[in-house]
């Protein structure tokens, strides 16, 4: 019993930062067919982020607060000019997005390393969420639960921006049809940019989180594009929901396995469920409907 | 038409995930022309005022981190022993190369600065798998690799001189503290490569003859990040101890997590055998202070020598670099060559070899002396504590040099380990 909730609780923790980590992921794969290789330098640009703010504030609990935001922003302006500069000359050539957005994580790693340094550096958790808390006779980290909370809080509010928003309509009438949604008037360059903004944001959002989990360095991004591409591509492309299902049975998964065998082993056990999975469906957990002729 | 252009997406998503765990797992290939033919003749000058030798570091890659720093202290010794006169009246002229962190990379190098650069000596190489790429250049060529970092032993070649730990100074002098401690069961926790899996089978022998129980032992691929699962099983084993081979960035998010889960050094420790000075500030002194480390070689040691050799590195670095052991084994590695080539009175391969045996040098660590038989050195071990400071401060240490014994043969219980 200790072990079901003990592993349970992991195998969600570890698919909320898988979330954080994809959901922006999804958003901007799935509505311009974009593959972002600098997604994961979008995360790592997050987490330095508030390594900054916290060095500037100093209160290492103000300081996750106030980052979050700021994160989002610098994540958002990111994306905007690789989508401004790169990105739009090169819509439906997904292949050419990911030789060139390679190149530019390349890129962005270098500039972390040139000015933040090679060796790693540390942003230290705020009091209140050092130490685990109790509950009903089982510790929880509070980072965890903090970053769970973060996921739902994202997923939540991405969903809301998408369902009730005037924006969240464009967005979703451009990822569903894109040649009827500009014959209906909708401007998709604008949508696009806004729904890069957004998704890079979210990339940043996801690094200040990780700043409690691990390292800050540079090559932070590559740890977890991997994995992020894998949950957009089992969650379906363009699909929130299929993201946030498939990262928390990706988590669950990756947890289980690992705690009865061993955390090589699990990965790779992982890696063969998704590719058995991948052979009986394709397109992922959800797909598009659309009544375009395909 | 969206549908097929998902498929298309999907497609290159797999494609390039595929690629990308492929390059993650790196380059694994060893070096070719292994146990060759008669060495060619050398082609090093002695003719002139100046000597040839190669510094052989990853500058690139992800070894760069750890392989700059190693780097530096080289060109330290360098500039130290050439403003002191040099070496045989020599001035030592240095050519560098940049090894990429890639085994193959570390082999063509090594081939180019002793074939083509004609070095006398090449210092450098960190990982294992370097070394290993490297070792059959080095025997084809009859030339002389000096390795400064701590590894798994069981290796000897009168081509390399070991400078840094074997296994009996460091994991052994380890296991001895946690014991003199009263620490009865432990778990391992490491990266799943060469150094943890070897250091593990020779800890599990040591527990096997000293009454210590293991009571787990937990493998995370090299730069695994989410250590929720394996901080579980280690705290519910209830170990008195945890000793950690982990390596790089794994380190961060196991230090973190350990703390996230209320653990504590006194509650139960965690001895690391690759956590230095350099890697402290990046998991953040706050998750790993009080953790106990094992080296041979600590920033904080407070002799003459070694405040010499800190206040030279700040100086010519920078006040907020610090020293570390790989670095100082890096840096005493030049200046145990020059005592060889002095005793021998030659920059001849075999004649160094000849001389090898028994030269020492006041080394910042302490006197160390270099092993005729196996080319590792005398070191004395030492146990830190990681300050609040972020510093290692001395707690126990094994009082005197130890000799090397790469192959544990002087250690009954390690019998059949090195087959």
């Amino acid at each position: 019993m200790d072990v079901l909730v003990t592993q349970i609780f992991n195998g969600l923790s570890g698919g909320s930062i898988l979330l954080l980590a994809a959901l922006g992921l999804a958003l901007t794969f799935g509505q311009m067919g974009v593959i972002n290789m600098a997604h994961g330098e979008f995360i790592m640009a997050g987490a330095y982020t508030a390594y900054v703010t916290q060095n500037v504030l100093g209160s290492a609990g103000l300081s996750l607060v106030v980052s979050l935001p700021i994160a989002f922003a610098v994540g958002g302006v990111l994306g905007v000019v690789l989508e401004a500069t790169l990105l739009r000359r090169m819509y439906h050539r997904p292949l050419d997005t990911l030789l060139v957005t390679w190149g530019v994580s390349l890129v962005l790693q270098q500039l972390a390393r040139d000015v933040f340094g090679t060796a790693g550096v540390d942003v230290p958790a705020p009091g209140w969420l050092s130490g685990p808390v109790e509950l009903l006779g089982f510790s929880f980290p509070r980072t965890r639960l903090f970053i769970l909370l973060l996921a739902v809080a994202a997923f939540v509010a991405l969903a809301a921006a998408l369902r009730y928003t005037a924006l969240g309509r464009r967005i979703r009438a451009t990822v569903q049809n894109r040649p009827l949604a500009e014959t209906s008037g909708i401007s998709t360059r604008a949508t696009d940019r806004l729904t890069f903004f957004i998704g890079s944001g979210l990339a940043g959002v996801a690094g200040v989180a990780l700043t409690l989990m691990g390292s800050i360095s540079p090559n932070l991004g590559t740890s977890y594009i991997v994995d992020a591409f894998l949950v957009v591509v089992v969650g379906g492309i363009g699909q929130i929901r299929g993201a946030v299902i498939a990262a928390f049975l990706l988590g669950v998964a990756q947890s289980w396995i690992e705690y009865s065998t061993t955390a090589s082993i699990a990965k790779v056990l992982v890696f063969a469920l998704i590719v058995a999975f991948l052979q009986v469906r394709p397109q992922g957990i959800f797909t598009v409907r659309t009544r375009s002729l395909a | 038409m969206t549908t097929s252009r998902s498929r298309r997406a999907i497609r290159a998503a797999a494609l390039l995930t595929a690629g990308l765990m492929l390059s993650a797992c790196g380059a694994r290939v060893d070096a070719a022309g292994s146990g060759g033919p008669a060495a060619a003749p050398s082609c090093v000058d002695t003719s002139g005022n100046e000597i040839k030798i190669g510094f052989l570091n990853s500058r690139s890659g992800t070894m760069a981190i750890s392989e700059n720093t190693v780097f530096d202290s080289l060109s330290l010794a360098a500039e130290q022993i050439n403003a002191a006169g040099g070496v045989l009246g020599k001035q030592l002229s240095v050519v560098a190369e940049d090894g990429a962190s890639e085994p193959t990379i570390f082999a063509e190098k090594a081939q180019k600065l002793i074939r083509s650069d004609c070095v006398a000596a090449v210092f450098g190489g960190w990982t294992s798998s370097s070394r290993k790429a490297m070792l059959p250049v080095f025997e084809s060529n009859n030339s002389l690799l000096f390795y400064p970092v701590q590894y798994e032993g069981l290796e000897s070649s009168k081509n390399i001189f070991y400078t840094g730990a074997t296994t009996n100074q460091q994991i052994i002098p380890a296991l001895d503290y946690l014991k003199e401690q009263g620490v009865t069961s432990l778990f391992l926790v490491g990266s799943d490569y060469v150094f943890p899996q070897t250091a593990n089978k020779i800890i599990k022998a040591y527990a096997a003859a000293n009454g210590i129980e293991v009571k787990g032992e937990e493998y995370a691929p090299l730069g695994h990040t989410d250590f929720a699962t394996i901080v579980a099983k280690v705290r519910d084993a209830g170990a008195g101890a945890v000793f950690n081979t982990l390596n790089g960035d794994s380190n961060v998010a196991f230090f973190k997590e350990y703390k996230n889960l209320g653990l504590t050094p006194a509650a139960m420790p965690v001895i690391s055998v690759s956590i230095a000075e350099e890697e402290v500030g990046g998991i953040g002194v706050d998750n790993i202070v009080g953790q106990p480390v094992a080296w041979n070689y600590y920033q904080t040691i407070d002799t003459p020598t070694n405040q010499q050799f800190v206040e030279a590195f700040k100086a010519k670095y920078g006040a907020t670099r610090v020293t570390s052991d790989p670095m100082e084994a890096a840096y005493a590695s030049l200046f145990l060559w020059k005592g060889m080539v002095e005793k021998a009175g030659s920059f001849d391969v075999a004649a160094v070899q000849a001389a090898a045996g028994g030269v020492s040098y006041d080394a910042p660590e302490g006197t160390v002396t270099v092993n005729g038989e196996n080319h590792h050195i005398a070191k004395t071990a030492l146990i830190g504590k990681i300050g609040a400071d972020g510093l290692i401060h001395t707690e126990w240490s094994s009082g005197a040099p130890i000799e090397p014994d790469p192959y544990l043969t002087t250690y009954p219980w390690a019998s059949g380990l090195a087959s």
